[in-house]
């Protein structure tokens, strides 16, 4: 039934639509503008709509990887394959639900160089498809590094006042910790003679090898998540980046960390991973209640959302490492959500930022009375964010929380106390601009939410809501694969008991 | 051709003799023509260069061929890198067209001491002995100092070449004296002879090999033999500088692996840990000593001294993968620095080069595409994927770790993420500063060069496989 690589496809496409935009919009004027943003629009929608396709044929039930493509690429041993299982698909329909909602976002706000915004956003789609649904190492690595470039530029050239070096910090903490990955990437590739990631997951590791493989992993994906503490790059690019360019760094740029985490770290270094997941517990316990505190001393909403992301992916961290089937199912779960949430809630930062062209907390107060649309978005994404019942974030972090419950209590014990500072910081942020007299005099003429901005805030809500209720349809999709992923890591690990039992 | 005794055949020298009876000839014409008829002797001198790589690729018969009594090889390895080699010197002429059509810099004999210099690369490249290693290297580089100085009424430009020159005879000297010392504890210059004698404990070949490798280090640049680069780099003409960086560096390059893989693979650990050294010392340099760097060629001579440390970390491992590294990093190398060094000689504002960073501020906005090209080829040389200076820095790598050589690897790659700093600042000047003035036409032929350049930079990734796979035969072919 696979006529045509759909994967291929729904990965090439935004950067074929890129090169439409530079052969038909070019030049500065007004017209050039307007060409680049419809086919940027109409480029991601239909991505979006093929990738539907990649849903409505992936069958659950299976374990394996899906929709595989390969071709030869640089030798035999480093080729061009590509698929998706149960665990990398969500985020490629994260990705590609995400982008036409940038889009639509930068539609007004972004005037500036309006062809070459429009295809940075492509290429970055493009690297970012991939990166989740590489099945080569190298391939995996390209673009996984690759997405730095375009990132590099939208915050460098769209961004607020200390762009340059918001993006300088965030591109050589970045790179930093992938050139560690990429040594690792190669001791593999001697030790199994191929980069074919799932010939990998089954090759053992010598267990020497294993822990500075795992470091070096963990380098990388810790500075992407971002864990404590690695993490101060992470609230000075989202406050410099554009609205489009935050919501694509929390939704879905972060995500790569946690999925590499379920793709490399887990499989490839089970004993490793056993042993460092006390670490891993306490940079999680100490992410979640170290930033939440910090998040409740910003002045500044993208800041505090931003320090409020840091602490979501301290729940996953912990999820993922603990290894049970709730664990690393509700760590999926947790990032499809903060992928929803985190990414709505800086379209709403970016909502009254394209009127007030601030972000600071005190400049605020009181705009329910001028926006009621807007505040009752706004407060179910900021209870989404504090894990609500009936809101995406509640399941997520309930599942996190369960399954780390099994391995380490004391780690939940801090979790849980981050989850009522969550509470704490979001309901005082939501406070501060949305409830209260309006006195200042600037908030008076503040108009509520335009179509547009419904437009791309509608769809986040009524999956943060659905999700909410009816977490399944997410979770089967992925659970053959979870259930496979966890199996095969507590047989590592057993295995190993044992045989120390027998010596 | 069987005239000669065997052993002695002409035959693999075929391309070496075309192109220096080919130099000679053009010297003719430009003597008795004058100085008129520059653009027509750097034409003929492109098509004699082009001749010499078809002669090289088609005419010579496959395998390993030798003469001079072994004191001349032609192998792979020396067919990939003389190719490379000819496509540089052919690129520097192309871009040259411009810088000779000024009056007072008139000078067709620049085209013929290119082509001498070519003769001697490709000398330098099939050496088998230490008496035609000696006769390659300075053939090769008494022509570039005269190059270096060929802008005759600048001031930067004489002192580029005097400094140039008076330090180069300084490391041919300490050569010379490496290979005596060898030659005198082993009795003999060829390669394979001196294989054979080199033993591992001998003082006499270790101060040998010591000396030898300080002349090699300075005519790659590595530290710490890199003084001159700055200085030769910021004052040659640009067209110059982009030849130093290219072709030269791959014939100096090639007979560094060449001599330390095929005349000393029994004292492996004694050449090893200086090869170790120089390659940690010249990343390190050119990583930090660039950060500070106003002048666009001088931020560029540091990065070359720093990707000379990238492919020294393949020649440390000492494995055909290592080389195979090797070879696939120069060739990069040298189409990146190529591509950048013929964009900051595209760039002029109201005739007047523009040569320091601060000059391409806003060039985005000026002039996009080449801003963006720019961009690439930076980018390139930082390593980040998907772009080919990735790829050159993970076979060097990936041949490091294999070999075991994991501290080396790690300062590596630590020290390019130094490096990235001050590419992405120059990128950063280009993107996100205020522009600072529109810039003049680009010269059409320098254009191509860097749209060339670029594009192989940005679509390596789509079509590895022939260089690479050429690479690794080329790799083979020493071992």
């Amino acid at each position: 039934m696979m006529t045509w690589p759909i994967l291929s496809v729904v990965t090439f496409l935004p950067a074929v639509g890129a090169l439409l935009i530079w052969l038909m919009a070019r030049g500065g004027d007004e017209a050039a503008a307007r060409n680049a943003r419809w086919i940027a629009l109409w480029t991601t929608l239909i991505n979006f709509a093929i990738s539907l396709i990649l849903v409505a044929r992936f069958d659950p039930a299976q374990a394996g990887f899906q929709f595989v493509e390969e071709g030869r690429w640089l030798t035999s041993t480093i080729a061009y394959k590509m698929g998706v299982d149960g665990i990398s698909l969500p985020f490629v329909i994260l990705t590609t639900a995400l982008l036409p909602l940038c889009i639509i976002a930068s539609w007004k706000s972004v005037t500036n160089r309006v062809p070459a915004y429009m295809m940075a956003f492509l290429i970055l789609e493009a690297l970012m498809v991939g990166t989740f649904s590489a099945l080569d190492l190298l391939l995996f690595y390209v673009f996984f590094e690759g997405g730095l470039i375009p990132m590099f530029l939208i915050i460098g050239v769209w961004g607020g006042p200390r762009r340059v070096y918001a993006t300088f910090k965030f591109f050589l903490y970045t790179l930093l910790g992938s050139v560690l990955m990429l040594l690792a990437i190669m001791a593999l590739y001697w030790n199994a003679g191929t980069t074919d990631i799932p010939t990998l997951m089954t090759t053992a590791v010598p267990r020497n090898l294993q822990t500075w493989a795992w470091l070096a992993f963990f380098a990388s994906f810790a500075v992407k998540m971002p864990m404590w503490p690695v993490h101060t790059w992470l609230p000075d690019a989202h406050v410099e980046a554009p609205t489009a360019g935050s919501v694509i760094l929390a939704a879905i740029l972060l995500k790569m960390g946690g999925y590499g985490f379920l793709r490399f770290s887990l499989p490839m270094f089970p004993l490793a991973s056993h042993d460092f997941a006390p670490l891993v517990f306490t940079l999680s316990a100490i992410a979640i209640v170290y930033t939440s505190l910090v998040a409740l001393m910003q002045e500044d909403m993208k800041k505090l959302i931003a320090y409020s992301s840091v602490a979501h992916m301290g729940f996953v961290t912990m999820g993922i490492f603990a290894g049970t089937m709730q664990g690393v199912a509700g760590g999926v779960f947790q990032m499809v959500s903060h992928g929803l949430v985190s990414g709505a809630l800086f379209l709403c930062v970016g909502v009254v930022y394209d009127r007030m062209h601030t972000r600071e907390i005190a400049a605020y107060g009181g705009v329910v009375n001028r926006m009621p649309l807007y505040a009752f978005v706004f407060m179910t994404f900021t209870m989404a964010n504090v894990g609500l019942p009936g809101t995406s974030g509640f399941v997520g972090e309930f599942l996190t929380l369960i399954g780390t419950f099994k391995v380490s209590i004391t780690t939940v014990f801090f979790a849980t106390l981050g989850v009522i500072l969550s509470a704490a910081y979001a309901l005082w942020l939501y406070r501060k601009i949305v409830f209260g007299a309006l006195v200042k005099p600037s908030l008076a003429t503040i108009k509520d939410l335009t179509f547009r901005e419904v437009l791309t805030l509608g769809p986040l809500l009524v999956l943060t809501i659905l999700f909410g209720f009816y977490p399944k349809p997410l979770l089967d999709f992925s659970a053959a694969s979870v259930q496979q992923l966890v199996t095969n890591y507590s047989h590592a690990i057993t295995a190993v008991k044992a045989a120390a039992l027998m010596q | 051709m069987n005239f000669t005794p065997a052993g002695y055949s002409l035959l693999p020298v075929l391309p070496e003799i075309v192109l220096a009876v080919g130099a000679m000839v053009l010297l003719m014409v430009g003597a008795f023509r004058g100085q008129r008829s520059t653009p027509l002797v750097v034409t003929l001198a492109i098509a004699l260069l082009i001749l010499t790589g078809v002669l090289q690729c088609q005419y010579l018969p496959a395998g390993k061929l030798s003469t001079f009594g072994g004191s001349f090889v032609v192998d792979g390895y020396a067919r990939f890198l003389k190719i490379l080699v000819l496509l540089g010197s052919a690129a520097t002429l192309l871009i040259s067209y411009g810088f000779l059509s000024e009056r007072p810099r008139r000078i067709f004999e620049y085209a013929i001491l290119i082509l001498v210099s070519t003769v001697g690369m490709m000398l330098l490249i099939s050496a088998g002995d230490l008496v035609m290693l000696y006769l390659g290297l300075e053939l090769m580089s008494l022509s570039l100092y005269v190059v270096a100085a060929c802008n005759r009424d600048d001031v930067k430009s004489t002192e580029a070449g005097l400094k140039y020159f008076v330090l180069g005879a300084l490391a041919s000297g300490m050569m010379l004296y490496g290979m005596s010392l060898i030659y005198g504890f082993t009795g003999t210059v060829s390669f394979a002879g001196i294989a054979t004698a080199a033993k591992t404990g001998s003082v006499g070949v270790a101060f040998g090999l010591v000396f030898l490798l300080a002349g090699l280090c300075f005519k790659v640049s590595a530290v710490p033999f890199h003084m001159w680069t700055p200085d030769v780099y910021e004052g040659a003409p640009t067209p110059i500088t982009a030849f130093f960086s290219s072709s030269p560096k791959v014939a100096a390059f090639a007979i560094f692996v060449r001599i330390v893989l095929t005349a000393f693979p029994n004292v492996t650990s004694e050449w090893q840990q200086i090869v170790v050294f120089v390659s940690i010392a010249s990343m390190a340099l050119g990583s930090f000593g660039a950060i500070g760097q106003r002048n666009f060629k001088r931020m560029m001579a540091y990065s070359s001294i720093g990707h000379m440390g990238f492919a020294l970390v393949g020649l440390a491992a000492g494995t055909p993968e290592g080389v195979q590294g090797v070879i696939l990093y120069l060739v990069i190398y040298t189409v990146m620095t190529f591509g950048v060094f013929t964009l900051i000689l595209a760039m002029k504002r109201n005739g007047r080069a523009m040569e320091d960073i601060s000059d391409f501020a806003g060039l985005s906005r000026t002039n996009p595409v080449l801003a963006f090209l720019c961009a690439m080829l930076l980018f390139s040389l930082a390593g980040i994927p998907p772009l080919a200076g990735f790829f050159a820095k993970f076979y060097v790598f990936t041949a490091a770790i294999k070999a075991g050589m994991i501290t080396l690897s790690v300062i590596g790659v630590l020290s390019s993420v130094v490096g990235a700093f001050y590419y992405l600042n120059v990128i950063k000047v280009m993107y996100f500063d205020e522009q600072a003035g529109a810039t003049d036409a680009v010269r059409i032929e320098l254009g191509t060069v860097v749209v060339v350049s670029a594009l192989f930079n940005m679509l390596f990734f789509v079509y590895p496989g022939p260089l690479v796979g050429a690479a690794t035969a080329a790799a083979k072919s020493l071992f």
